[in-house]
């Protein structure tokens, strides 16, 4: 639903994205991480036709983002860096402007908004005028004018930024449905957590290139090495510890405790507990150590900068 | 047919929703209502006071201003004032969005940037419009009722039809700066360039009212029309997203923009190039870009010829003057003010290259308007000689051939190519060329300019000083034989 090739954006003397190419299929999303100034902002706005590209292409929705620029505009959904809601204005007229510039009918218009805005908790605000709305309520406004026109594709900027934990719970709730509901999404976030917990592909751009690339996992073995596991034992190792180095690649060790890593843990777990099991060793559990997005995207970043 | 038609209700129909919303806003903010009520419903009423005092005091003392010139100078007053409205509804309308961030959600939209800028530029019109409408009305409504005066229809037509072009001026000037900022503070500084050249407007509009020259008020709108035609092409190519976005910070870059205009003023450098190749080049080829703006320039310079030569029959010289030129010994007259010197030749060279200099900044100021009439009064005051002494019986030609031609031939071309130039670099940041800035395009024409200037037409008033001082006085003595 989403297909860039090359993309490349040139302010004057200054190049602000890089020969960016990603895909992203109809029921996924991909979450855009990168540093401020990393250049997603510019290569949102060149997927949804608000910019034109210098170089390359884009198809968003099977439309060319330049040449049926218009219709892409008309078929995406896109939640900006800022939420620009007009401070006198009242929710649902704010989203009557927003959806007859979609071209909703007014049925459709009053339908989609009642409806979102009991999902979103905003019910009860109708008669306050925006400039009185909280950073959280703008927020979520700002993602019902994105949602009104029901569109195939969506683009979120911090989409739960500024938001209270319930509200963000509701926001990502949505996102989830929307995928399921096989929308496309393409979320920017420096929220690493909800990347990890929302995103099926993660993209990260530096200095208006992607220089890494893959699912959460897929990242996390490439980047920080095969899955690390702990293994407890209810009594000090002992005479253990000379065995367990010689089977396992070990990279930590305590009491009564071992740390290692490996790529094939379906044989190797098994094959460890067997042979502690010989050894008559009290098993207190063996888990995998949690790794997060956040260390691998500090150490592509740092790695980057190192260069 | 009927798609192009069904896209054209469609665009209208989003330009409505656009014009809507900020009517909308404009009317529930109390900084722009209340003068808009002041200035329709309460201004006018003052002024029908004013009217009937002022004329009830000009005929007590007979004075030369009647009722019929004042009552109509009050009536562009009172349609005038909720025009200047436009002005500021428009950088806020245009660089307030941009400021306060709420236009990226519009720009994500399917609206075209011509209807957004379409439905922007009308909503900041509108208002201000109705309202300059109203108090036209209430004002003459006053009038009528305390002195039974009405206006006529064509002078209703033209000050309701003034004051509509005077808000649309102001909404496209004000579109043209806002796209070049992106603070309400830096558009308001630039707003000065909007208000001084109304300020004068005004007052030259004052004249003719008083004077009772309504007629001229046509003119003055057809001048209004094309300014508008200019700005509006100006701001339909300037209010594009690519423009809006890709200016993040109201930057000056001094030294980037002097390094642009070096670059272009030095043109292409082919290796192994000769100098005299470059000069074809980038200087006769500027010369030859600027054709049209010469031809326009040549235009004038013989309307200022005739003008010249036709006033010269309306107002008369003095005639021991015209006498003297025409009988007397010109021989000794060039001998007394030493012409024909070197110091002589670097006066006039001098002097011709700071009235060059002058005229391209005045033109810069003034869409090239004043450059113009700078470049064409000496022609007219040749003119206007040469008419004055064809009553001697000195024709035209003799005139022209004597005391023009000699040198002329260098310095009317000078002039032409540097009239030209100076037009070229006046009105070049109406029509950027596609990928260029406002800034850029006034550059690139700027380094044009600074090359034909340098290059071309200094060294060509050089030649004409030199046959000025030189050759002239020898072919007019030997002309007129003294």
């Amino acid at each position: 639903m989403i297909v860039a090739h090359q993309l490349t954006k040139q302010f004057d003397t200054f190049t602000a994205v890089r020969e960016i190419s990603l895909e992203v299929s109809a029921g996924s999303v991909l979450a855009l991480l990168g540093p401020n100034g990393a250049g997603k902002t510019t290569t949102i706005r060149m997927l949804t036709s608000i910019l034109r590209p210098t170089s390359g292409w884009a198809r968003i929705a099977d439309l060319d983002v330049v040449t049926q620029a218009e219709e892409v505009r008309r078929r995406v959904g896109v939640l900006t860096e800022h939420h620009g809601l007009y401070a006198r204005m009242r929710s649902e007229e704010y989203l009557t402007f927003f959806g007859e510039l979609y071209g909703l009918s007014g049925d459709v218009i009053r339908r989609r908004s009642g409806e979102l805005l009991e999902q979103f908790g905003l019910a009860d605000a109708r008669d306050k005028r925006l400039g009185e709305y909280s950073k959280g309520m703008r927020q979520k406004l700002a993602l019902i004018r994105v949602m009104l026109h029901d569109p195939d594709v969506l683009v979120l900027d911090e989409p739960t930024s500024a938001m209270d934990p319930v509200s963000v719970r509701a926001v990502r709730d949505a996102i989830a449905a929307l995928r399921n509901e096989r929308r496309t999404i393409l979320l920017c976030t420096h929220n690493l957590h909800e990347a990890e917990q929302l995103a099926d592909q993660i993209a990260i751009i530096r200095r208006g290139a992607i220089i890494e690339r893959g699912s959460p996992a897929e990242l996390k073995r490439k980047l920080l090495g095969p899955t690390i596991y702990e293994l407890r034992l209810a009594e000090p190792l002992n005479g253990l510890a000379a065995g367990l180095a010689e089977r396992l690649d070990l990279i930590g060790q305590g009491a009564d405790w071992v740390r290692y890593r490996t790529d094939q843990p379906a044989v190797v777990n098994p094959a460890t507990i067997a042979w502690l099991a010989e050894q008559r060793a009290p098993v207190l559990a063996l888990s995998e150590v949690e790794r997060s997005l956040e260390d691998v995207y500090l150490q592509v970043v740092e790695a980057t900068d190192a260069h | 047919m009927h798609t192009k038609l069904r896209r054209l209700m469609l665009s209208a129909r989003r330009v409505a929703i656009v014009i809507r919303r900020e009517v909308r806003d404009q009317l529930r903010d109390w900084r722009i209502l209340t003068p808009i009520i002041i200035l329709t419903l309460v201004f006018p009423s003052l002024m029908t006071f004013t009217a009937e005092r002022m004329i009830a005091y000009v005929n007590s003392t007979g004075g030369a201003l009647d009722g019929e010139r004042l009552t109509p100078f009050l009536m562009m007053v009172v349609g005038f004032f909720p025009i200047a409205v436009s002005l500021v509804l428009a950088l806020e309308s245009f660089v307030g969005e941009k400021e306060r961030l709420t236009l990226e959600p519009l720009l994500a939209t399917p609206l075209s940037d011509t209807e957004l800028f379409v439905g922007k530029s009308l909503a900041s019109m509108l208002t201000p419009i109705v309202s300059s409408q109203l108090g036209i009305a209430v004002y003459v409504s006053g009038v009528f009722l305390q002195t039974g005066w009405l206006p006529s229809p064509g002078l209703y037509a033209q000050i309701g039809l003034m004051a509509v072009l005077q808000a649309a001026v102001m909404v496209s000037a004000a579109v043209v700066i806002s796209s070049q900022v992106t603070s309400v503070r830096a558009a308001n500084l630039l707003a000065s360039f909007v208000i001084i050249p109304f300020a004068m407007l005004i007052q030259g509009l004052t004249v003719l009212m008083l004077w009772g020259e309504l007629d001229l008020l046509w003119w003055i709108m057809l001048g209004l029309a094309t300014v508008l035609t200019g700005l509006w092409r100006m701001g339909v190519r300037l209010f594009r997203r690519e423009e809006l976005l890709g200016r993040e910070l109201d930057r000056l870059d001094l030294a980037a923009a002097w390094r642009f205009f070096a670059r272009a003023f030095i043109g292409e450098r082919r290796s192994g190039e000769g100098l005299w190749r470059w000069y074809r080049r980038e200087v006769i080829g500027a010369v030859v870009r600027t054709a049209l703006p010469i031809a326009v320039v040549g235009i004038a310079l013989l309307s200022g010829i005739s003008l010249g030569y036709a006033e010269a029959g309306q107002f008369r010289l003095p005639e021991e003057i015209t006498r003297d030129v025409a009988f007397g010994d010109v021989a000794s007259r060039f001998d007394e003010t030493g012409i024909s010197s070197l110091n002589g030749a670097l006066w006039i060279f001098l002097n011709n290259v700071r009235a060059i200099g002058l005229a391209s900044l005045a033109g810069m100021a003034s869409w090239g308007v004043l450059a113009l009439l700078l470049l064409m009064m000496p022609l007219g005051i040749a003119g206007f000689l040469s008419g004055q002494l064809a009553s001697f019986g000195i024709s035209g030609a003799t005139f022209f051939g004597a005391f023009v031609l000699p040198h002329g031939v260098f310095e009317i071309p000078a002039a032409l190519i540097a009239g030209g130039a100076i037009l070229r670099m006046s009105v070049s940041f109406l029509a950027p060329p596609p990928g260029r800035t406002v800034g850029e395009a006034w550059l690139l024409s700027v380094a044009d300019w600074a090359r034909i200037y340098l290059l071309a037409v200094v060294p060509l008033l050089a030649v004409a000083a030199l046959c000025e001082a030189y050759v002239t006085p020898q072919v007019v003595v030997a002309v007129l034989g003294r």
